[in-house]
């Protein structure tokens, strides 16, 4: 029993961080109509930088935590504007070929500066465990759920209520219609990437604090899931991406955590075997609309 | 399949036989060291996997992320077969060749049944799990060597007889892709890439034509399977990682998707390279990632393609005027 609930509260930390990286490629792929295959290692490169910031340059962890919220955004800001923006009116295979380009090229600088081992930060954020009864939970769980659930509501609000918000859902409807309607449709992607850029930031504080380490290819592994995740939500949905996220995150710590030993070699397939089955059986996703396709 | 006994086939046929005889003249008198020997093989099966490739992605249009797979599978059937049979090599690997490709493309098939509705982002996403997802489920079948790899796969006698194996299968498959892209089918895979919607209007059956070219193609990647497993006489699942799809997939685009001649020039300059810069290895991966990005950042801008028109066009003035048959316009 104490076995299960440890496995449920593990499967929600990591649901809730998929959420956020969800988050992120849905509102891009809603808005720029590209899946943004960077997204995943601009998370890597938020790990790094906590991981200079702690480490090696022994910064406070609230600077630590801003700056790397300030580099991913950053970072999501320059690689629209030079890799994604010059091709807006290619083909889709184009742009695709493009953006794993840029995920190459971050995996592998980050191969370069910091060489392939696994490296281990400093804890930041250090909390206790909270215990109810006879069961024990560790009080970071706590924040990791509260952090994505207060982003999840101020992002709906965001783009509900605000007019730069609801530029995006306007770009996102009928990008040709938006600009005729005076929308600045760069500005509004430009904007969506900073956005999307400083959830994966987030996502990368969340991720440090709970693994506490970080390799060149965590972010792309990670980023692939999470974009299965907003998938099986319905992309360009919040409550889509948090659902999606969070049953993501169960189901795989439920079927890890207590799959035979002599299955043990090939846990990493179960991930990817249930990605595909979400994306074979929901393409458009729980919560997503069903476009047609117009001539 | 019109009259082949051209005098444009009796060109190829000498090229293709020169090409041989020089490849294998300096390997037997020893000009080639050893490593630019292997480096000989590793063409023949890089050629394979990228021509294979082209065909899904320059050719129908749909981005596979996961190519590596069906390299994977044809590797590991045709090996296994080749260490549980007891033949004479060339036996075995005419064998291995034909289970490694048939398992590779009933894999193919089967990928491509289940992914049929999906196309663009969610096709390479898909595609891409199922690499990794078959990469992981070797692990644990029994037989195959699990996480240590598939030991005990008979090599080549010599590299010349490697070579030689290697680039005949190489010449078969150029041959069916040529035939195969400038048959009915390939106009109407190419009619697919263009415009779906309007290609189906006109009665052609979209899904049976993706079918057929996902498992046409993975025939081809589990043949090199097979040729690599026997060059390296070991298999290992990290030997067939989403880096390997990548490399390809930089190989087709910097050939130009959707051209046989451009496939092979780029993979024999992409496996040369690391080998004549050596020191270049750590950044291999880099130049990779800078090479992609530029190519399409190239191609989307107009002044390139315009440059690039200017240069065809000289050069098919330069082939007229020393009447070389370049194509009149």
């Amino acid at each position: 029993m104490q076995m299960l609930i440890s496995t449920i509260i593990d499967g929600l930390n990591l649901g809730s961080v998929y959420a956020l990286v969800a988050l992120g490629y849905s509102m891009v792929y809603g808005i720029a109509k590209m899946l943004n295959f960077a997204h995943g290692d601009v998370i890597m490169v938020g790990i790094y930088t906590i991981f200079v910031g702690l480490n090696m340059l022994s910064l406070p962890a609230p600077v630590t935590i801003l700056m790397c919220v300030a580099v991913c955004a950053l970072l999501g800001f320059t690689v629209e504007k030079l890799a994604y923006k010059p091709l807006r009116n290619s083909t889709p295979l184009s742009v695709l070929i493009t953006a794993i380009g840029v995920s190459y090229l971050l995996q592998n600088v980050a191969l370069l500066i910091f060489k392939s081992d696994r490296k281990f930060l400093q804890s930041f954020i250090s909390l206790g465990k909270l215990t109810i009864g006879e069961f024990e939970m560790p009080i970071i769980s706590l924040v990791i759920w509260g952090t994505t659930l207060v982003i999840m509501i101020a992002l709906d609000i965001f783009i509900k209520k605000t007019s730069m918000g609801r530029a995006m859902l306007a770009v996102s409807e009928d990008k040709g219609a938006a600009q005729l309607m005076g929308v600045n449709v760069n500005r509004t992607i430009s904007i969506t990437f900073i956005i999307g850029s400083a959830l994966a930031g987030i996502a990368a504080i969340l991720y440090a604090a709970k693994y506490q380490n970080v390799d060149p290819y965590t972010g792309s592994v990670f980023g692939i899931k999470a974009f299965a995740a907003a998938v099986f939500g319905g992309i360009g949905s919040i409550p889509g991406a948090m659902i999606g996220g969070l049953s993501l995150g169960l189901i795989e710590a439920l079927t890890i955590g207590f799959l035979p030993d002599s299955l043990a070699a090939a846990s990493d397939g179960v991930a990817y075997a249930l990605l595909i089955l979400m994306l074979i059986l929901k393409p458009s996703g729980l919560l997503g609309k069903k476009r047609v396709e117009k001539v | 399949m019109k009259n082949i006994f051209t005098k444009g086939f009796f060109s190829k046929l000498i090229l293709i036989i020169a090409i041989w005889a020089v490849v294998a003249l300096l390997m037997v008198s020893g000009v080639m060291s050893r490593s630019m020997q292997s480096l000989m093989i590793k063409i023949c099966y890089y050629t394979i996997l990228t021509l294979s490739l082209d065909l899904i992605v320059g050719y129908l249009g749909d981005l596979s992320l996961g190519h590596a797979a069906f390299y994977l599978v044809g590797a590991y059937a045709g090996c296994a077969v080749a260490v549980y049979t007891n033949l004479p090599l060339l036996v075995k690997f005419v064998l291995a060749l034909i289970v490694g490709g048939a398992a590779a493309a009933l894999v193919g098939f089967l990928i491509s049944k289940a992914i049929i509705k999906l196309r663009g982002d969610y096709l390479a996403i898909v595609t891409l799990a199922f690499g990794e997802f078959i990469r992981s489920f070797v692990k644990i079948i029994p037989g195959l060597g699990g996480t240590k790899g598939l030991m005990g796969i008979p090599s080549f006698d010599s590299r010349l007889e490697g070579f030689t194996l290697a680039y005949i299968v190489l010449i078969l498959v150029i041959l069916v892709i040529y035939n195969f892209t400038h048959s009915r089918h390939g106009r109407t895979i190419t009619a697919i890439r263009d415009n779906a919607i309007a290609s189906e209007s006109v009665g052609i059956n979209i899904k049976n034509n993706k079918v057929l070219v996902f498992t046409i193609a993975s025939f081809m990647a589990g043949m090199a399977g097979v040729i690599f497993g026997f060059y390296k006489t070991t298999l290992n699942p990290s030997d067939f990682t989403y880096n390997l799809s990548i490399e390809v997939l930089v190989m087709v685009v910097l050939g130009g998707m959707g051209s046989i001649k451009g496939s092979i020039i780029a993979s024999v300059i992409i496996v040369a390279l690391p080998e004549v810069l050596r020191g270049a290895e750590d950044f291999r991966m880099l130049i990779y990632a800078v090479a992609l990005i530029a190519m399409m950042m190239l191609n989307a801008s107009p002044r390139f393609t315009a440059i690039k028109r200017s240069f065809g066009e000289k050069m098919n003035g330069l082939r007229a005027k020393f009447k070389l048959g370049g194509k009149a316009k």
